[in-house]
């Protein structure tokens, strides 16, 4: 079973092997202009000469750093609000609407709003990246306090529990996977709005570089950035999961 | 329900009445803020000169033309994977290398092979509905009840048959939901390339409002943007709640 599973993996390896050997073909073949399809031979050397010299490592930390402040700060005061709104009904029914309507509004519409009051700065991105990294985990906090099973609340209520003791207890613990896995996609919203905010403020960071790269058309740095991206995307969502499982474990292993 | 209602509305009401009151008792000169009836006065301006219904059509015309072609390459994928499972870990690694790519990273390549235009946010939008719409509508033809498909092997249905007249019927609730879900994305990652670069569109029109230090206008565009995100995704909700019933909205991952 294992040995088949291997095999598939190994065979699915080679498929795309494959496709990066058609890509470079293409390249070769100049069926798309170098100017936008650098084969990937040159995008791998520029992402080596980027590495050697220090450059795409500065602008790859940049990124991190924006994206993962303001990932911070959204956790910290989604969860925070969350629990607040989420455990007193009487807030549940005021405010979680308002919520509800805010939900599907496109979060980088406020992006200009951001510049008007902070300019092109770092904080506009924190605040940018925080804002639209906060729904998911907000929302996910208040319907997973809105789903606790309520004869846990009753328990606490004989127990003469404090409301803090509710929350630490009992509601953020059940409501924990509905949380991490709003996180997880807080983190993808981060990543997209640092990029964004880079691109616009020119903050230092793979977003402006790949901005630069396209503007003095040098595309094998330009995709270098972008296979960095993509490579961040994977890392972190990896990290996430594994973290996930890491938490959640007291959930699988039979109570 | 009424008193339900009644509640919703106090929160906003109220913030909206502060800032109304305290905007015009300080008579703020601010880049950033400005009075409500000043924003609304706004809006009703930009729709009497038709500059914003210009940049709605803009901006909807090329999230729902990539919707269109993103959502086309991810059924057919999802379909064909979800079909054909030696396919699927075949093509397992290209897929799960490909889809963390963040969409507006594609921005720069998309902008020097296309240039500015519809054509390049339209390229974008669509490689980032391609990813939910195929992944859901994999798990969705996996999911189909067996027995459907050993009553089409009974009755000798030919492929085709057997996709256009079982797997796609049997799927189409689920498949709504992700067409449901990929709209809401389309219309973020139409109005997120109009902010960053592409000069057409909502997101042109905010960041132009905010250049030329027109903070009512700016707000303006930011209200009408969040009222057309909530009414597509209230419409989309209510729509697939008519075409297939409350039970398709039953296992709904939130």
């Amino acid at each position: 079973m294992n040995w088949t599973l291997t095999l598939w993996r190994l065979a699915s390896f080679a498929v795309a092997a494959g496709l990066i050997a058609l890509w470079q073909l293409i390249a070769n073949l100049k069926l798309a202009s170098p100017v936008f399809l650098p084969g990937p031979d040159r995008a791998w050397a520029a992402l080596m000469r980027g590495f050697s010299n220090g450059t795409l490592l500065e602008k790859t930390i940049g990124t991190l750093e924006h994206m993962f402040y303001g990932w911070l700060v959204a956790s910290v005061v989604g969860i925070a609000l969350g629990a607040m709104i989420g455990s007193s009904r009487a807030m549940r029914s005021y405010v979680a609407p308002s919520l509800e309507f805010l939900r599907p509004l496109p979060v980088s519409a406020i992006i200009p709003v951001a510049i008007a009051l902070f300019g092109l700065t770092q904080g506009m991105a924190l605040f940018v990246i925080a804002f639209g990294a906060i729904w998911p985990m907000l929302l996910a906090t208040v319907h997973g306090f809105g789903a606790v099973e309520p004869r846990l609340y009753e328990v606490a209520r004989s127990l003469h529990m404090s409301r803090l003791a509710v929350i630490f207890k009992i509601a953020l613990p059940s409501a924990s996977p509905d949380i991490i896995s709003g996180m997880r996609l807080s983190l993808t919203v981060s990543l997209i709005l640092a990029v964004v905010c880079e691109i616009l403020a020119g903050l230092d960071g793979l977003g402006h570089w790949v901005l630069l790269s396209a503007r003095a058309f040098r595309s094998p740095d330009l995709f270098a950035g972008v296979i960095l991206l993509g490579a961040i995307g994977y890392v972190t969502a990896l990290a996430m999961s594994l973290v996930e499982q890491r938490l959640l474990r007291w959930r699988t292993s039979g109570h | 329900m009424r008193s339900e209602r009644l509640k919703a509305a106090i929160l906003p009401m109220s913030l909206l009445i502060v800032l109304e009151i305290w905007a015009r008792s300080v008579d703020i000169h601010s880049d950033a803020l400005a009075p409500p009836s000043a924003v609304v006065l706004a809006l009703f301006q930009a729709f009497g000169d038709g500059s914003i219904l210009a940049a709605t059509r803009d901006t909807l015309a090329s999230a729902f033309a990539g919707l269109a072609v993103g959502g086309a390459i991810g059924l057919f994928l999802g379909i064909a994977l979800g079909i054909f499972q030696p396919l699927d870990r075949l093509m397992e690694v290209t897929i799960e290398s490909l889809r963390p790519i963040p969409s507006i990273a594609l921005l720069p390549i998309a902008l020097i092979a296309l240039g500015f235009g519809y054509r390049m946010e339209i390229v974008i939008v669509a490689f980032a509905c391609v990813w939910p719409i195929l992944i859901l509508s994999r798990a969705a033809v996996r999911s189909i009840e067996p027995r459907l498909i050993e009553v089409s092997r009974a009755l000798r249905l030919s492929p085709g048959d057997r996709i256009s007249k079982i797997i796609i019927p049997a799927a189409l609730p689920r498949i709504f939901l992700a067409f449901r879900l990929a709209a809401g994305i389309a219309l973020i990652v139409a109005v997120t390339v109009e902010i960053a670069i592409n000069p057409i569109g909502l997101g042109a029109g905010i960041m132009i409002a905010q250049q030329a230090l027109r903070p009512d206008l700016m707000l303006a565009y930011l209200l009408w943007i969040g009222l057309i995100g909530y009414a597509l995704n209230a419409g989309l909700l209510a729509a697939q709640q008519h075409l297939f019933g409350p039970a398709a909205l039953a296992g709904e991952v939130r």
